[in-house]
């Protein structure tokens, strides 16, 4: 176990170091850096002024050194200035973080919660199956930005229920909640589909094997051998599935940020992206990818605790 | 049943799609062309779907913008098919290193948040790095391209396991002794006992990058406007929710169907192999 965990935390920092340096090079290439912007917004500026800003903040320096200079400055904690917030990245980082964990943790709960109820649904009744089915793939098709749009246009414009979008103001809980919902909903709608398929063919799995035959012929009530019998076994595909899915779940939570307006990590990544603020970028970037690795890694970890067969 | 269910879906879309320009002579108007008297139209007999924001038909321009969902669809299950085939193929066949390599690399793909990453390789000038910008073709292209990185992986994932199971079995021993060069051995015996789960990997991949090209336009980042795509139709719809919400339905519809009929034939095509 202990050589997995640095195995796998080794190749997480050389994942993170060859991301960082590849999104490097790739911001170069896109349009407008900050001195374009600076030489654009004002007349007065001629080409020397740009040439003496960028020899100022050594961006007439090769690729490669500056890529050193930003890795020695981040390995050091210095995470640089955001252009855009006029603040130390780290100040805009760390509560955008916690709002995308926030609405992450609540749609990640809900959707285990209801595509594991769905899933049982669909495994017990054999009737109900193909209907669980159809939700799954239909609800995995809807485009997570479309999804949002149909819920604001029914919950806040038609109905008038809940607001289209941003953060409460006060801090209070229900308010808190109220805003919430529409993003939540929509995050655990899409993520639905994939944990009800795979607990409903990982529960018909385990209804069949010969362990349950031996419960059944005990006198067992079926609440009992679905829930304490077959559920413990049919959980582990269903914790493999959050170890892969980690990642299209921060993907879903950029989408849902921009369209509710909720400043989180994803809507951070794009408006810095959107505005050239490379340093926050970059951070954010690495950071999503971090969280999303290690949340991966727990989930790997958590899997070999479930299921002792699977060798360390 | 799902199979021909979603091959009917998808058999339906692409006939609509192709004749796009058979329905444009018939309701007579240009899917391009702003009218500005007639912003946010209701479902009429000349607009059958009513207009949008600048007063283009919506219908002409779902059909249009099918060919370009499509074709990126299309683009991308060759791409990340062909390459995703290769990677896994080389990756049983050599094993050792090689394979080693190519799989944490997969691994590593797999493990991060692919539309972060897929907004900054989109927001890249290719003007910049000496390619046109702004064409369609170019931005179907540049979507595809910046999509394939990322759809290889599932393919080669499938490719490497399928072709691992094929190399143990007796009929490779027996044509590697018949003389049989490695290249020949890997396309002509390997391949074709490979193809249905590789064919499945490709329906799926046609899915998700429907879906993912249908984000990044509605981002602002896929393809540009006036060139209709059923994302970019949708990014000014978060402001026309209060004019027009019906504007709002129907492009998401559309890739709603695309996506699940893709997303049957592949279950049809998995159910058919067991």
């Amino acid at each position: 176990m202990l050589r997995l965990l640095i195995g796998r935390l080794l190749q997480i920092a050389v994942t993170l170091l060859l991301v960082s340096a590849l999104t490097w090079l790739v911001m170069g290439a896109m349009p407008g850096d900050p001195v374009d912007l600076a030489m654009m917004s004002d007349p007065h500026l001629t080409p020397e002024d740009a040439m003496r800003m960028r020899a100022l903040h050594g961006a007439d320096q090769p690729l490669l050194q500056r890529y050193l200079a930003w890795a020695t400055a981040v390995l050091q904690g210095d995470f640089g200035h955001s252009r855009l917030f006029a603040v130390p990245a780290a100040q805009v980082l760390w509560p955008a973080l916690g709002s995308t964990l926030v609405l992450l943790g609540w749609s990640l709960a809900l959707s285990a919660l209801l595509g594991l109820l769905l899933g049982a649904l669909g495994a017990t009744q054999p009737r109900a199956a193909p209907a669980v089915d159809a939700l799954a793939i239909l609800a995995q098709s809807t485009p997570t930005f479309w999804l949002g749009i149909l819920l604001i246009i029914l919950f806040a414009v038609e109905l008038g229920w809940l607001p289209a979008g941003g953060t409460a103001e006060a801090s209070g809980l229900g308010d808190a909640a109220r805003y919430l919902l529409l993003p939540v909903t929509t995050l655990a709608i899409v993520n639905l589909a994939a944990y009800a398929r795979h607990s409903m063919a990982a529960l018909q799995a385990e209804l069949g094997a010969d362990y349950i035959r031996t419960a059944r012929m005990k006198g067992l009530p079926e609440s009992v051998i679905l829930w304490r019998h077959a559920f413990p076994n049919a959980a582990i595909p269903v914790v493999t599935l959050f170890a892969l899915d980690a990642g299209s779940l921060v993907s879903g939570a950029l989408v849902t940020e921009t369209i509710f307006a909720r400043p989180g990590m994803g809507k951070l990544i794009y408006d810095a992206i959107m505005g050239n603020d490379y340093n926050l970028a970059l951070l954010a970037l690495l950071l999503a990818a971090l969280v999303t690795m290690l949340a991966t890694l727990a989930a790997d970890i958590a899997q070999r605790l479930l299921d002792p067969r699977i060798a360390t | 049943m799902r199979l021909w269910l979603g091959l009917a879906l998808l058999g339906l879309l692409a006939a609509g799609v192709v004749a796009a320009p058979l329905v444009q002579l018939r309701f007579d108007q240009d899917p391009f062309l702003p009218d500005l008297l007639s912003r946010f139209a209701p479902p009429s007999y000349t607009h059958p779907l009513g207009t949008d924001d600048l007063g283009r038909d919506i219908l002409l321009r779902l059909l249009h913008g099918g060919r370009v969902s499509l074709s990126v669809g299309l683009a991308v299950a060759l791409g990340a098919g062909g390459l995703g085939t290769a990677i896994g193929l080389l990756a049983a066949w050599a094993g050792g290193w090689v394979d080693a390599v190519l799989m944490r690399v997969a691994d590593g793909l797999l493990a991060l948040p692919s539309l972060p990453l897929l907004v900054v390789l989109a927001a890249v000038d290719t003007g910049r790095i000496g390619l046109p910008r702004g064409e369609a073709l170019s931005d179907i292209l540049r979507i595809a391209t910046i999509l394939v990185g990322f759809g290889w992986v599932p393919v080669a994932r499938l490719a490497r396991a399928a072709a691992l199971a094929q190399f143990g079995r007796d009929y490779i021993a027996a044509a590697r002794i018949a003389g049989a060069s490695e290249a020949r051995l890997l396309v002509r015996h390997v391949l074709p006992n490979i193809a249905a789960p590789i064919a499945v990997a490709c329906a799926l991949s046609v899915a998700g990058a429907i879906l993912a090209e249908s984000t990044l336009s509605f981002l602002g980042l896929g393809i540009q406007p006036p060139t209709p795509s059923w994302g970019n139709m949708l990014s000014g719809a978060q402001e026309m929710v209060f004019n027009a919400p019906l504007a709002a339905i129907w492009p998401g519809l559309a890739i709603l169907l695309a996506v699940t009929a893709c997303t049957l034939v592949a279950d049809g095509v998995r159910h058919r192999l067991r």
